[in-house]
């Protein structure tokens, strides 16, 4: 026990010491949390619209001020039916609105009958299919939105982010990267880095027992982790303001058991990797990109193409990442979020086995 | 240099990886507190022998004690009673000397009290009290050279091994860094160094050569200069290395 303090002391001191590495490691998340929840967004803002009016009337200058007094969109001013072409291949505008010349009449047809020939059309440009879509349907909601309100078929709710904020999405996800860019890279590195400085081999000759190494140069790691999710779960509740309605001990069991998984590859790579760039390049290849596209921290799951969703997983992020999205977001229940947390304890102990016999066989 | 009790004592000790014999039925002894050279071209087996007496790996066949304990069975119980220093130079850089002495103090279990007085005075020996906070990375190579022999032997070992300890370092860092070996070896403790520094054998007092995973000649420098009808340890060790099939 004592051997095993006297290394944890050693290895506190190496990342003390190293003032950038943990300044990285204790900023990183502050920073990207700030990052997705105010710069980064999906939402689209600032759409450009400009309109095409055959014949003025007071309906179209009531329409032209509901649009121009939105906050999403900006009001490029009337164009001629000639410039729209033009106007949208150059990129001035991202959407044009064609009013129909008897635009008077065909609204209040509208508003007596509830239905009737198209008084306006919405000309997109798709080059960017998500301002597209987005766009449409703010148009949609703006012009159009006072008459399907009047007899509505669909009334729609959003519930658990109404105001439909993308940091919420982007909070787990997020969590989910973090942990493994400090307990895996970090760790891996760690390890490796004393393989190639040669201090490995003269602990390895010494008396003190290999796992008792490995276990004092994650306990610094596991310490930095949890600040970290404390840090991350604070700046959630108080600067993005998520709701973090599930309960708090199950947030805390799940992400424990993550940061162990995230250990153990940290480990397992470090038994593959020779030196530290390549341990380095594991840990960004092998699995960042795979938690950043397969997770579904950015791109939904269902979306992918048949063959990869079944590679999805074993991408463990993307159980951690589900599980926060239900905690944190939906304030589900510790019983719905139960298969993830199976799934993240079955694959930490088949990772740690893995990697603690790797690591006994190449002692050897 | 009369007595018999030996050390290290290896019969017919012999390592394989797959088809390839690294090592090939090696058999010596090392007396108590004598200076043993462990001489070979790189790829000659030294290290796999070295490597096998540390108890770091396990031998395909033979048998071999080292601190009277058996490598095929007992290799924890020998790395309690072995110092180790690496080829490559291996203390913590980001470490301070005092802390990386107190690390490897702590290791071998050497009480608070007796590690702190015998820094001391292995420190002062070299005239080096002084910089015992500086940190280790922020010293010239030769300095680092002799801290790590310093803290291979601060748990006062029976035997120490030397993995080619003075690769890269001045001429003059090399005679200091023997001058310590001497004095580690009058002091009682078992030297075991590997080198290829030709010079460096005559300071020993028996040598083994070690060609193609095989010991070729063991013993004395003078008596090998003479057998081989040699001038030098060089022209003794290009007479056994003539028909190497390894090499470098």
């Amino acid at each position: 026990m004592r051997g095993f303090l006297k290394f944890v002391k050693k290895e506190t001191l190496h990342i003390l010491r190293d003032s950038r590495t943990m300044l990285i490691a204790l900023l990183m998340p502050v920073v990207q949390i700030l990052l997705f929840g105010f710069a980064i967004s999906t939402e689209v803002n600032n759409v450009n619209v400009a309109v095409v009016v055959p014949k003025w009337d007071e309906q179209i200058r009531q329409s032209i001020n509901k649009l121009s007094s939105n906050p999403y969109i900006t009001y490029k001013g009337a164009i001629a039916e000639h410039e729209i072409d033009q106007n949208l291949r150059s990129g001035k505008v991202d959407a044009i609105v064609v009013f129909a010349h008897d635009f008077d009449r065909l609204m209040t047809q509208w508003k007596q009958s509830g239905n009737g020939k198209a008084a306006m059309q919405f000309i997109m440009d798709a080059s960017n299919t998500n301002t597209a879509q987005a766009g449409a349907g703010y148009l949609n909601n703006i012009l159009a939105g006072e008459l399907m309100q009047s007899n509505s078929l669909v009334e729609t709710h959003m519930l658990f982010n109404p105001q439909m904020k993308s940091a919420f999405n982007f909070v787990p996800g997020i969590m989910g990267m973090i942990f493994i860019l400090i307990c895996a890279m970090l760790t891996s590195v760690a390890i490796v880095r004393e393989k190639e400085t040669g201090t490995m081999d003269v602990l390895l000759v010494s008396p003190v027992r290999p796992l008792t190494i490995i276990l004092a140069k994650m306990t610094p790691y596991f310490i930095l982790s949890c600040i970290n999710l404390t840090t991350i779960l604070l700046l959630a509740r108080f600067v993005l303001g998520i709701p973090m309605s599930g309960n708090l001990s199950s947030i805390i069991v799940v992400s424990l058991v993550y940061l162990l998984l995230s250990l153990s590859l940290g480990l397992l790579i470090s038994t593959i990797a020779k030196q530290q760039i390549v341990a380095l390049l594991i840990s960004a290849a092998v699995m960042m990109v795979p938690i950043v596209m397969l997770s579904g921290m950015l791109f939904p799951i269902e979306n992918m193409p048949a063959v990869l969703q079944p590679l999805s997983a074993i991408v463990p992020a993307r159980w951690y990442i589900d599980a926060m999205r239900k905690l944190l977001i939906q304030g589900a229940s510790f019983g719905l979020v139960l298969k993830d947390f199976l799934i993240l304890v079955g694959m930490t102990l088949a990772v740690l086995a893995i990697a603690l016999k790797n690591f006994k066989d190449k002692l050897e | 240099m009369s007595n018999n009790d030996y050390i290290i004592e290896v019969k017919d000790l012999t390592k394989q990886f797959g088809s390839f014999t690294a090592v090939d039925h090696i058999s010596f002894e090392v007396r108590r507190s004598e200076i043993f050279g462990f001489l070979g071209a790189n790829g000659a087996g030294k290290t796999t022998a070295m490597r096998m007496l540390c108890g770091l790996s396990y031998p395909t066949s033979g048998a071999g004690t080292v601190a009277g304990f058996d490598v095929r069975k007992e290799g924890e119980k020998i790395k309690r009673h072995i110092g180790y220093m690496s080829q490559r130079f291996s203390l913590y850089e980001d470490l301070t000397v005092l802390e990386n002495m107190e690390l490897f103090g702590g290791i071998y279990q050497v009480d608070k009290k007796t590690l702190r007085e015998r820094a001391r005075h292995m420190l002062e020996r070299l005239d080096f009290y002084e910089e015992r906070n500086t940190l280790v990375g922020s010293l010239p190579l030769g300095w680092k050279q002799k801290l790590a022999f310093v803290v291979a032997t601060i748990h006062k070992p029976e035997i120490v091994f030397l993995d080619e300890p003075t690769g890269g370092v001045d001429p003059i860092t090399r005679r200091q860094f023997w001058e310590m070996i001497y004095q580690a070896a009058s002091e009682g403790t078992t030297i075991f160094v590997t080198t290829h520094y030709m010079d460096e054998a005559e300071y020993c007092n028996r040598i083994s050569m070690m060609v193609d995973g095989k010991i070729k000649a063991l013993d004395t420098p003078a008596n090998l200069k003479k057998s081989f009808n040699a001038a030098s340890m060089d022209e003794v060790f290009r007479i056994l290395a003539r028909d190497a099939q390894r090499g470098d």
